[in-house]
């Protein structure tokens, strides 16, 4: 018999039934909420005059739509401020833990969650949105969720699913200088397309993701949703156990062994099987960059925009089309020779401190050009505050960033941060499709080392021209500040 | 608790495009709206509307000949994306009762089951067919959700439904007192819960 896989051992583990059909009912073991998709979750509560089953395990923070700018400033935007105080309501009136505008932990929902040890591996996790797949970087089974099933999950702390079927994604080789998790991922979507993981929940696997940080993980995972999957987990090893040892909600140095000894037996076996295996040779993967309206719309940053002719699917070539008068963009250009207006560096792709330190090893030394808007959006709090005592805040003020407050910001245009119609950006983020960023705005979606240097070039360039510090030397240039 | 459903008659209209996110059927901005009523104003917003507010003429859901059309009939990966339950009340307060493609994104497809917005799964090249008919002429489908057929002119097909979904249609059942029938095997499972897996605060962080 084959052996199980890290998504059938956690699947089993929170098994509560199974229906014949295959319908299953599965324990939650955390819930995580934002002030965008809960509110109506929260009003089938009151309607029905039901609680919040386990308050405990039920955390929220205001991300989606917070302004970026100075937080004790009255929020602006009218509807914003209404959710934003609907969350703080729903906290109160049922308990439940909220990291709001002011509080030292606030930050995007898939940032804060493993840093502060909320996420475990071995655990299921749901949260109203879809890039909840980031947490099962940690080896967390983690799912994006509607507003109905977040109403289910608040009422009862389970959820009926299907069992997904498995797929593994095996990265092997290694990855070249500079080309980044953001770069894998997107190779990945665009070779399994929009909609190759419909139905699966992804495993990542191999040197390439053994190679990787945690956070780096945390990339690879997030955009699993792009390419059209359940969600996306990773087997954890010694590096993700020395991540979660210390955050103020892991388990404490009594339960540590416990949940070490846990958390081994939750890995894949050699064996296990799966309904789906794919193999990427990472060797000579190059940076990446989107040429259209979906993250599967990718070349890399050698080659040219396509042309819609040459596609022989007319699906595709009808979608090709369409894309590049959206965009703006010609078959046949260099993607060297696209412009850009706006970068923006952030997001729960890309807004962590490893993204931050990439980020400034381009932009130290460097000006941001003339006539390109620049920001860069911590992911979190905790992630500004590490980045500004580590100096890194000042290679990017002075190179021309603005330094902003924690939120989605730019990835989802709620707040005031958006493209204008016609503008062009760089950005980190994990959407390329129309009006994402802003009504008429142009997405690029790249690694955080790509945006930097598209930010001082005012163009894309092959970031393996330029000659960059290492992120030890970027650390230590950023101290001597 | 929701209506029961268990026939969708109505006219059909071809969105032929494919990987139709959710994004397009409701642009972020108006997730901030409270509530569920007269999103259908904002559903496909930016393809249905110039910047200027005037309607869009190359738009399909804005040919006259299709306003009162309650069934889509779109491209592959329908709903790809966002987790946003919105696309699915934006849909269903413009009217719309029922889509029909060849795949959907797995959250969209699940958060239009739970408000009784049906999702069919069709193989592709039905899909096509029926696309083409929409476009020739006006077609009215009669989907019958008991048979699991859907009916027009002279001709049936058939389309396959998850047990569970279509009971849940034909009854209009509350989910939440169902799964709390299950309470027991819930409180089983919390006794049972490691303390490492609780999150409880216990420690914090220092600058």
């Amino acid at each position: 018999m084959a052996g199980k896989s890290i998504f059938d051992k956690i699947w089993e583990f929170h098994t509560l039934y199974e229906k014949e059909d295959g319908e299953t009912l599965i324990y939650v073991d955390r819930h995580l909420t934002h002030e965008v998709t809960s509110y109506m979750a929260f009003e089938g509560l009151r309607e029905k005059n039901r609680r919040v089953r386990r308050p405990d395990l039920t955390f929220a923070v205001m991300d989606h739509n917070v302004p970026t700018t100075d937080r004790l400033k009255p929020i602006r935007d009218e509807l914003s401020a209404k959710q934003i105080a609907a969350l703080e309501k729903n906290a109160k009136d049922f308990k439940l833990t909220l990291f709001d505008l002011y509080s030292p932990y606030q930050g995007i929902v898939h940032v804060i969650g493993p840093e502060l040890g909320l996420t475990i591996p071995g655990i299921t996790l749901v949260c109203g949105d879809s890039h909840t797949s980031t947490h099962g970087a940690l080896g967390a089974l983690a799912f994006g969720i509607g507003t109905s099933e977040g109403e289910h999950v608040l009422a009862t702390q389970t959820l009926w699913l299907r069992k997904p079927k498995k797929m593994l994604i095996n990265l092997e080789g290694k990855l070249p200088e500079n080309v980044t998790a953001k770069d894998v991922i997107l190779w990945v979507i665009r070779n399994i397309g929009t909609g190759g993981g419909i139905g699966h929940v992804i495993e990542y696997d191999g040197p390439v993701v053994r190679e990787m940080n945690v956070e780096e993980r945390m990339t690879l995972c997030n955009m699993a949703i792009e390419g059209g999957a359940r969600t996306a987990i990773i087997s954890p090893d010694e590096k993700v156990f020395n991540y979660v040892r210390g955050r103020p909600y892991a388990p404490s140095d009594d339960e540590w062994s416990q949940a070490l000894e846990y958390w081994r037996s939750i890995v894949s076996d050699l064996d296990a099987d799966y309904h789906k295996t794919i193999r990427f040779h990472l060797d000579k993967l190059e940076p990446q960059v989107t040429w259209g309206t979906n993250p599967a719309m990718t070349v890399g940053v050698t080659e040219e925009i396509p042309d819609p002719g040459e596609f022989d699917d007319p699906g595709e070539k009808q979608a090709a089309e369409r894309a590049l008068k959206y965009m703006g963009l010609n078959p046949g250009t260099k993607i060297t020779d696209i412009n850009v207006d706006v970068v923006f560096i952030g997001s729960c792709t890309n807004g962590r401190l490893t993204d931050l330190v990439d980020a400034a090893r381009v932009v130290l030394g460097r000006k941001v050009a003339h006539n390109v808007r620049a920001l860069v959006v911590p992911g979190s709090q905790l992630v500004k505050r590490s980045a500004e005592r580590l100096g890194l805040h000042r290679i990017f003020i002075d190179a021309g960033f603005e330094w902003r407050n924690p939120g989605c910001s730019m990835c989802i245009a709620m707040n005031e941060d958006r493209l204008r119609p016609g503008e062009r950006c760089a950005s980190t983020s994990n959407r390329n499709f129309e009006n994402r960023q802003g009504p008429g705005g142009r997405t690029h979606l790249v690694s955080p080392l790509m945006a930097a240097a598209a930010a001082v070039y005012g163009r894309f360039i092959d970031i393996r021209e330029l000659d960059l510090p290492s992120r030890e030397e970027v650390l230590e240039h950023a101290g001597a500040y | 608790m929701p209506e029961p459903i268990r026939v969708i008659e109505g006219k059909a209209v071809p969105l032929k495009l494919e990987n139709v996110d959710t994004d397009q059927i409701i642009p972020a901005e108006f997730l901030k709206i409270l509530g569920k009523k007269g999103l259908g104003r904002y559903c496909f917003y930016r393809w249905r509307y110039n910047e200027d507010g005037s309607l869009r003429g190359d738009f399909i859901l804005n040919n006259p000949r299709y306003r009162d059309a309650s069934i889509i009939i779109a491209g592959k990966n329908f709903g790809i994306g966002s987790s946003r339950e919105n696309a699915v009340w934006a849909l269903q307060d413009f009217g719309i009762k029922c889509v029909i493609a060849p795949s959907f994104g797995d959250i969209f497809y699940v958060n239009s089951m739970k408000n009784m917005l049906l999702c069919i799964k069709l193989p592709e090249e039905q899909v096509k067919m029926l696309q083409e008919l929409a476009e020739k002429e006006d077609l009215i489908l009669r989907i019958d959700l008991e048979e699991s057929t859907i009916k027009f002119r002279d001709r049936i097909l058939s389309f396959e439904i998850d047990k569970a979904v279509r009971e849940r249609f034909l009854q209009g059942l509350d989910e939440i007192e169902i799964t709390l029938k299950h309470i027991e095997k819930i409180k089983k499972y919390e006794e049972s819960m490691p303390s490492f897996m609780i999150p409880n605060p216990r420690r914090f962080i220092t600058d």
